[in-house]
């Protein structure tokens, strides 16, 4: 028996006819066709799966896709607005806080959860506030790093945003 | 743009915008109209014969598409897994590996079914339904008692448990440096085994085509030629037919380089039912699948005089093979060249013994085998330095090559081409205040608190690599790298690369190399890999840290062709001699008169035009190959500072220093984050992670990312990095590999720095992983 959901992701209202046990992660990426929100474990354990659900981070593995009827959701997908990166992403950019950008995505959402709840965390704020999220290439090094970086721009310590184009320094 | 500062300045990655934004294209990310998803139907025992599989239930279930045992696969698949000779040119028994198991399964985890199906999910649930009778057998486990006469059999059919037993040089040679000895010191070193944990997981989506008989796969792979090489010929195609694409790969470590039971299978089963197929591996199907690294241990003796004077080592190491001859496997006995590290032996006697288990194969991971070699010889250092009352720094510098030395033949033959230990180790301890840190560990002492300070001096073989050592090494295919360069008429410059990033940031830093090279901006090239429809007709992958030290060289290779084109062209343009054309800043003019010039692009065009050069054809590209004449050979110095808690037991890192030499670097912000991962890698082998079968039946006990503890952001320490630079003589680039360096250099620093710490308590040596339970009993029992 399938029931319907209807969600509102990025800002877009969809509707669809989904099977119970189909989890939020995966009917964000087979059937809304986003696939900026990955899959790394089957155990909720590496979040990166992350988005925002009502404005807060959850990994989408954890919830069924019906459990969603009536949110607002927020991927990756969703967070440059146009051409104009996040703060967040920027950060990740300029910091080198991605290699294979796998894990890359739900930092991201995870980040910009735990920044609007604490918008100048220490940086051992940000290391336990991230440790819902796995990274196998960066050592966590640029990550902390980038939020660093992204918190004080958001929170508008440093003049304004550095336009950098691919390939600029 | 400025030019010709592109090498050596952090320039950020081109790769980010896309993944940043979630517009990445993993394996997952793919689809094609009316694939069918595979579930596969795995051995839930270690050791057991196939009795018989009932499929009746799952072939009716909703979805299904067929269901598939190893006897559907007769006559699609040919010849078994290939063994590369590696490091070991002769192997005693290497057992025969189908893609799928017919009588006998011989790890948990080993393919036995498979069910196609219209959704996952109802793939899933089919798979199920499969009812399979097996019979068990004992497992094998141990590798001592594997070895022993009459033990029980990992495959029922082999004459005994030993894959390979080989020794490079024979325990006599050490015999007369044992004897002058004043000290000698033995210790049995065990290397956990490791999951390698990509963060994405493995994948497969095949499309036959059987009209056109042409095959196109798409997969997570460290290096597609290679699996283009492997399913043609197991499929019966040319290489022609095949099509290998790997997309951005999610992460490998190793795990990724050779051809799995899925890569094999799924192809098969898209020409089986004439659709595309597609199977996502999942996280616990990669833990208990995916190759695995270490999982060794090494019985050694170190002779030395009374000065600390090195004298000769004597080591065996035990490799656990698991039940099949990983495809690199027998990579792994480079640790045994490499066991002498950064000092001089007058003799080195090794022995490797490759046993087979009944646990997952293990391979290749980051690092291979030099971690290995690295934690070994750094661990002995210590041991004899500890036994003569010595600081490990003194021990180590009386022992090491000398920058005067190179190139220096060590004990293997092995050319080691450059280096300079001393300084790269004084510069670590000045960073991390040496002399203070042991002022402070006397000092925490007298409270009875447990501070150590742990020293790794690494070396490194990389760059893989010569044709004469990899040849033989791979069964035939030189280890050496290709590179096509073409230019379009207006001026792009497009670069295909058989080298393939999964995460090191190619598609930046080898476009620095370019842009500098042909003194245009950096987006006037693109970097084009992981396909291999595109660009030369074989390239050789990413591992070993190779890309930039083999796969960068033959692209400057190819790029100084056409260069060289263009100058011939140049020459008649300007109607001057090709000796008298210059090429610099992105144009060429003739020598002494600079108002005579033509920038790169219009040359570019003018290649395209009419009246060249007699005998010149149009266009302007190039390919190159290089055939490395050496390795390259990084090194550095890596500082721990740990305090154990003396309740608990646990090991926390106060401190972590590293200073690294690479040689000439293109980008250092990539380097550093290669040297961040590695660490953390290694980091997390000493004091986490750790594969954990139970011994009496096989089952894998650490399956999931709850048991198996890949570390978070809050358990790393911040780092403090720095580099020296000695530029490696066997390329024209001056560069060496990185991308394994932390990995090879930290997990012995940490636990130097646990054996530091705990050495008032009489304890000389820990095994990893270090966690708090092992250490609190060792504490526990040394306070008896
Ligand atoms: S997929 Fe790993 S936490 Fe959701
Ligand atoms: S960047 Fe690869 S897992 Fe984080």
């Amino acid at each position: 028996m399938k029931h319907k959901v209807a969600v509102t992701v990025n800002g877009h209202k969809h509707e669809h006819e989904v099977e119970p046990r189909l989890l939020l992660v995966h009917y964000l990426r087979d059937v809304v066709g986003l696939t900026g929100t990955h899959i790394g474990c089957d155990t909720s354990q590496c979040g990166a799966c992350t988005i925002h659900v009502d404005g807060k981070a959850v990994k989408s593995c954890t919830m069924f896709a019906v459990q969603a009827d009536g949110r607002s959701l927020t991927t990756i997908e969703g967070m440059a607005k146009g051409d104009e990166l996040h703060p967040i992403q920027q950060a990740f950019w300029d910091e080198h806080g991605l290699q294979c950008g796998y894990c890359t995505p739900g930092f991201i959402m995870a980040a910009a959860y735990l920044l609007e709840q604490n918008p100048n965390p220490t940086e051992d704020e940000i290391r336990k506030g991230l440790e819902g999220n796995l990274c196998r290439c960066t050592g966590y090094v640029n990550i902390v790093k980038a939020v660093q970086t992204a918190a004080k721009t958001m929170s508008g310590t440093t003049a304004g945003k550095t336009q950098v184009a691919a390939g600029g320094n | 743009m400025a030019v010709s500062q592109l090498v050596g300045a952090k320039i950020h990655r081109r790769e980010d915008p896309r993944l940043i934004t979630g517009h990445g294209h993993y394996i997952d990310d793919f689809t094609r109209q009316g694939t069918a998803y595979a579930a596969f139907v795995r051995s839930p025992v270690a050791h057991a014969r196939v009795k018989s599989i009932d499929v009746t239930d799952a072939s009716k279930a909703p979805g299904v598409v067929g269901v598939y045992t190893a006897r559907d696969f007769k006559g699609q698949l040919a010849g078994t897994h290939p063994a590369a000779p590696a490091f070991v040119a002769e192997k005693k028994y290497v057992p025969e590996r189908f893609p799928i198991a017919e009588k006998e399964v011989t790890y948990q985890g080993e393919i036995v079914a498979v069910v196609l199906a219209e959704s996952k999910g109802q793939a899933a649930d089919a798979a199920n339904m499969i009812q399979v009778d097996y019979d068990e057998l004992p497992a094998v486990m141990d590798l001592e008692k594997a070895l022993a006469k009459g033990a029980p059999k990992a495959h029922e059919a082999g004459p005994d448990n030993v894959c390979w037993d080989f020794t490079y040089t024979p325990l006599d040679l050490t015999e007369a440096a044992f004897k002058e000895a004043d000290v000698v010191v033995k210790e049995r070193i065990l290397q956990n085994r490791l999951a390698p944990v990509p963060m994405e997981p493995r994948g497969v989506l095949a499309d036959y085509e059987g009209f056109d008989k042409k095959l196109t796969m798409w997969l997570s792979s460290q290096n597609p030629h290679f699996i283009r090489l492997f399913v043609s010929g197991a499929l019966g195609l040319k290489e022609s037919q095949v099509r290998v694409i790997s997309p951005d790969v999610g992460g490998g470590f190793g795990s990724k380089i050779s051809p799995y039971p899925e890569d094999y299978l799924v192809p098969a089963l898209s020409r089986m039912i004439a659709r595309p197929v597609k199977w996502i591996e999942t996280r616990t199907e990669s833990i208990q699948n995916a190759t695995h690294g270490r999982g060794q241990f090494y019985d050694c003796e170190v002779a030395a005089k009374k000065d600390g004077t090195l004298l000769a080592m004597r080591v065996v190491q035990y490799v656990d093979v698991g039940a099949y001859h990983g495809t690199f496997g027998a990579f792994q006995p480079v640790a045994c060249l490499m066991a002498g590290g950064g000092y001089k032996w007058k003799g080195i006697s090794a022995r490797t013994i490759g046993v087979l288990t009944n646990r997952v194969p293990t391979d290749p991971y980051r690092g291979a085998g030099r971690p290995e070699a690295t934690h070994l010889v750094e661990r002995m250092v210590d041991l004899v330095a500890l036994e003569l009352k010595m600081d490990p720094v003194d021990i180590r510098k009386k022992n090491f090559i000398q920058p005067q030395d190179f190139p220096f033949t060590q004990n293997f033959g092995l050319v080691v081409d450059s280096g300079d230990y001393e300084k790269s180790l004084d510069k670590a301890l000045q960073l991390a205040g040496y002399a203070e840190l042991r002022k402070k560990q006397a000092d925490l002492r007298k409270q009875g608190r447990y501070l150590g300070i742990g020293l790794s001096t690494w070396i490194e073989l990389c760059g893989f690599g010569p044709s004469a050592a990899t040849a033989p090494a791979t069964g035939g295919i030189a280890l050496v790298e290709s590179a096509q360069v073409r230019v379009t008429p207006t001026g792009a410059v497009i670069v295909y690369t058989g080298t393939h990033s999964h995460g090191q940031g190619h598609e930046t830093t080898f476009s620095q190399i370019v842009a500098d090279q042909l003194g245009v901006p950096l987006d006037s090239v693109e970097l084009r890999h992981g396909d291999t429809a595109e660009g030369t007709s074989f390239g050789y992958g990413t591992y070993g840290s190779r890309s930039l030290a083999v796969g960068g060289v033959a692209i400057s290779k190819a790029v100084g062709k056409v260069i060289d084109k263009g100058k011939k062209l140049a020459a008649h343009i300007f109607e001057a001699a090709e000796e008298d054309v210059v090429f610099e800043h992105g144009s060429f003019h003739v020598k002494g008169s600079p108002d005579k010039s033509k920038a790169f692009g219009e040359v570019a065009f003018a290649s395209y035009g009419m009246g060249l050069p007699e005998g010149m054809e149009q266009g302007l590209e190039a390919v190159a190959y290089f055939d490395p004449p050496n390795l390259v050979w990084p090194f550095g110095a890596h500082v721990a500072v740990v305090e154990i808690d003396a309740e608990t037991g646990s090991a926390k890192l106060e401190k972590y220093v590293a200073v690294d030499d690479c040689g000439n670097i293109i980008n250092p912000m990539i380097v550093d984050g290669q040297i961040h991962g590695g660490v953390v890698q290694a980091i997390a082998q000493a004091l986490y992670e750790e594969v954990v079968y139970d011994e009496s039946n096989g089952q894998l006990k650490t399956g999931t990312m709850i048991d198996y503890l890949v570390p978070s952001a809050g358990e790393i320490p911040p780092f403090i990095l720095d580099k020296t630079i000695t530029p490696s003589p066997t390329n024209d680039l001056g560069v060496k590999g990185i991308g394994e360096a932390g990995t090879i250099a930290a997990s012995v620093a940490v636990i130097n720095a646990i054996c530091d710490a705990l050495s008032p308590l009489g304890i000389k040596h820990v095994d990893m992983p270090a966690t708090p339970d092992k250490l609190w009993h060792m504490m526990k029992e040394a306070r008896k």
